[in-house]
């Protein structure tokens, strides 16, 4: 970096706000997409965990091996197969979320008290019914837990697949490098946290909406 | 042995949990402390062994101020336990027993050795040694619970709530333990609860504290029943502190009459005679064989003929309270009460009306006999 | 199927052949590169977040200012972050570890404080009142008992760690990650997905040694939870 450069130059950010804006939303798209993939998942895979308690470990002991194999290298399996596509972005980040999301639809659904599972079913729940409406709304405090730690950790991934030309706002990270100038970096690591953040805000926020019984209850992750 | 001298125990947001608390607690026995929750027994407890420091007063264990003892210096000399015991998950029950010998620094090798007696002194099985906490029942918990305070002999045991999270029969069971182990140790033991019946059961002496932490009436059990301090203390021990009173009232001096006792030789007519409803019948030893209604007696022939009715229970007159023979009358058919001797040979019988008035206290005239001050508790028990 | 057994062909083709394994290039001295990364930053990081969760943990104070910084620290692009410290700071291996040791403080730091103050305020009480002094009740109560969540968070940050490190090799540092870089520049393909093969068997081992010190030193006491009544 040359001396003198400041750390953030206003004029390029007032010159690139169209353009900033595009690559946030592809950001957020790259980033929220592979959550909710991961949760069609974990849903159905954590009920059946829960069900069958034994498919539970070695269930637990794959989502962690995947999550603890790093998003280049992962990136690369799939470069085969998808190319250089946002697919190959998104299957790693999709497998990724499962370390956090099957756990926590698991803890959701055993933190349904045993009197209100009974109740329920002496009430005449069949065991379907009962899953979808009784057990999961009240493990949905734990699961949005979940969910949230899957959403900042997705967004704040993402910018690794500009590696393979896939990284959203990760763009501006190799091209201030590129440039040696530091203003796109900045502004795209802000930008990427400032978009965590407000995914993970609004998390809350529907949590609230969704479970209003739980509302002086904390729950963190 | 253990002294509070006007302790009180205030919190910075005005709550007094403790006030001027003025009391002395026997050496070698039981002190209960009770009451409703939130009325300062289990900060007075806590106050014993410095888990919290009284705003005014002293607490002195044996005549020094127990300010002067480092907190967990004085905490290894005294056993504590507690409500769930709070056994250390990730320890052996062994482990957890041999918890303050450790920490005294006694040697691995000495401090289970110790640890080994104290299991199978709380009547736990050696095979329970190397399970951890989580692998036991609650009541095996708080059976480690205890061995872990009894870890370095100390004299001094507090004990908060430790048999109210089981339930009631293994809470009886754990009682009588209690008990038993007490007869066998003779421990200066302060115990918290907040059920009379307990307090009752277990208590040398009972403190019953009322809201605002203040002390209501320290006695004996005995006393409590007989001449509560106040409403408040009358209440607090319930209405049927007559009946409860029974158990510290020895059957040996009821008054029993001789009632319808007849032998099994008798003939039926000489039941008859007796112008009762209920005959009850006895072998040659006078021991009881069964009761037997006169209305259904056969026409002649002995009482071996008649058919006879099971006792219920007789009480005896040697070792059983009037509580017993209370009880004796009421599950009676004949509604008498069978006192027998230590021989099993029926002594008389009573009905319930003379089982208690002849239990009840020696009516007190003088004008001031329903307050009692914690010093003229009498009984020697 | 075909086309997998292709790749691990590849893979194999690749590791085998012996210029891989010498000089500076060689899988070897990347292998030390990356795990000198990994290591110095996870030490550092450790040291940091264990004494610091231990404090907050044991004594409350700060639980707050705990939370926020994991939660803020989870929404940092890592890759973002190593480019702009090369940016800022030229090529050179210090200012990089630095910024890995900023990302595997929080997680240790968060799971430390969350073990340490998830010990039942009972079993707490308990250790207080047979007489252990503070330091005690830190060492042999709470600590024995954080284990898993202490262990949980060194794992994450070990992840964490060495996944930026193969990260790091964009903006020109070693370690693993080069293979894969320099692959992707040249077209290389056999090079990318080899290099990708160390990676993920460096990553299978730290994830199976995690779970062996898990195994060796959590109390079994606190694994089991069959309470027979």
């Amino acid at each position: 970096m040359s001396d003198g450069e400041p750390l953030v130059r206003w004029q390029w950010i007032a010159d690139h706000g169209a353009e900033l804006a595009d690559y946030t939303a592809l950001h957020l798209r790259l980033g929220l997409l592979p959550v909710l993939f991961g949760l069609l998942v974990s849903v159905p895979l954590g009920i059946l965990c829960h069900r069958r308690r034994r498919l539970y470990p070695p269930v637990l002991t794959v989502a962690n091996i995947l999550y603890s194999i790093p998003s280049l290298a992962l990136f690369m399996v799939f470069v085969r197969y998808t190319g250089l596509t946002e697919q190959t972005v998104m299957i790693p980040l999709t497998l990724y979320t499962l370390s956090v999301l099957v756990p926590n639809v698991v803890d959701g659904l055993a933190s349904v008290p045993e009197p209100v599972r009974l109740a329920a079913t002496a009430m005449g729940f069949g065991t379907v019914r009962r899953v979808l409406q009784v057990e999961l709304p009240i493990a949905v405090p734990v699961v949005i837990a979940g969910v949230r730690v899957a959403a900042v950790s997705s967004i704040s991934l993402v910018a690794v697949g500009q590696l393979i030309g896939q990284g959203g706002l990760g763009y501006y990270i190799t091209r201030g490098l590129q440039l040696d100038f530091p203003t796109p970096i900045v502004t795209a690591i802000v930008l990427i946290m400032l978009l965590a953040l407000a995914t993970d805000a609004l998390l809350v926020l529907a949590q609230r909406l969704l479970t209003p019984w739980s509302r002086n209850r904390v729950t963190t992750a | 042995m253990i002294r509070f001298d006007a302790v009180s125990k205030k919190y910075p947001n005005g709550t007094t949990a403790v006030d001027e608390v003025t009391v002395e607690l026997a050496e070698g026995a039981i002190t209960i402390l009770v009451g409703p929750s939130g009325c300062g027994k289990t900060t007075t407890l806590r106050m014993i062994n410095r888990m919290v420091e009284p705003t005014a007063g002293t607490v002195s264990l044996r005549g020094r101020d127990i300010r002067e003892v480092d907190a967990p210096e004085l905490r290894r000399g005294i056993g504590y336990v507690i409500q769930h015991a709070g056994l250390f998950p990730h320890r052996t029950v062994l482990d957890n027993i041999a918890t303050v010998p450790l920490l005294l620094g006694w040697g691995r090798k000495k401090a289970r050795a110790r640890a080994a007696e104290l299991l199978e002194l709380v009547g736990l099985p050696a095979e329970m040694a190397k399970r951890y906490p989580n692998q036991l029942s609650g009541g095996q918990q708080q059976r480690v619970g205890v061995a872990r305070a009894l870890g370095a002999d100390p004299p001094v045991l507090l004990m908060d709530e430790p048999f109210s999270a089981v339930d009631p029969i293994v809470r009886a069971e754990l009682q009588t333990e209690f008990a038993r182990l007490q007869k066998e140790l003779h421990k200066t033991i302060v115990f918290v609860t907040h059920d009379i019946d307990e307090a009752i059961r277990l208590g040398d002496r009972i403190a019953v504290f009322r809201d605002g932490g203040r002390l209501a009436q320290f006695d004996t059990p005995e006393r409590l029943l007989s001449h509560p301090a106040d409403d408040f203390v009358a209440g607090f021990v319930g209405q049927d502190r007559g009946i409860r009173r029974l158990s510290f009232v020895q059957a040996a001096g009821l008054p029993l009459r001789d009632g319808p006792v007849l032998p099994v030789t008798s003939p039926v007519t000489a039941a008859r005679a007796l112008d009762e409803p209920w005959v009850l019948v006895v072998d040659d030893a006078r021991r009881p064989l069964g009761w037997t209604p006169v209305a259904d007696l056969p026409e002649s022939g002995t009482l071996a003929d008649a058919a006879l009715v099971p006792l219920g229970h007789t009480f005896s007159l040697v070792g059983d309270s009037a509580r017993a023979a209370l009880d004796s009358a009421l599950l009676s058919p004949a509604r008498l009460a069978v006192g027998v001797d230590a021989d099993g040979a029926v002594v008389g019988v009573a009905d319930a009306y003379e089982l208690t008035a002849g239990a009840a206290p020696a009516r007190r005239t003088d004008a001031a006999g329903s307050t009692v001050a914690a010093d003229s508790a009498g009984g020697d028990r | 199927m075909n086309d997998f057994l292709n790749q691990i062909r590849l893979v194999a083709d690749w590791l085998t052949s012996s210029a891989q394994w010498h000089g500076d290039e060689g899988i070897p001295a990347r292998l030390l590169e990356h795990l000198t990364y990994s290591g110095l930053s996870l030490l550092c990081a450790a040291l940091i977040g264990l004494s610091a969760g231990l404090l907050v943990g044991h004594t409350g104070r700060g639980a707050f200012a705990v939370a926020s910084v994991a939660n803020l620290a989870r929404a940092i692009p890592t890759f973002g972050l190593v480019v702009l410290v090369v940016t800022l700071a030229g090529l050179s291996t210090a200012p990089v570890l630095v910024a890995l040791v900023a990302l595997a403080v929080p997680p240790i730091l968060i799971n430390t404080f969350e073990g340490v103050r998830g010990v039942d305020p009972a079993t707490r009480d308990a250790a207080r009142g047979v007489g252990m002094t503070e330091w005690e009740v830190l060492v042999k109560v709470e600590v024995p008992m954080a284990l898993p969540l202490i262990l949980l968070g060194l794992r994450v940050a070990a992840i964490q760690v060495v996944a930026t490190a193969t990260v790091a090799a964009y903006p020109g540092l070693g370690g693993l990650g080069r293979f894969i870089v320099d692959g992707l520049a040249r077209n290389d393909y056999e090079l990318v997905i080899g290099g990708s093969a160390v990676v993920v068997a460096l990553a299978l081992v730290v994830q199976a040694a995690f779970t062996a010190l898990g195994r060796a030193v959590v109390s079994p006491g606190l694994r089991v939870s069959a309470p027979k009544s």
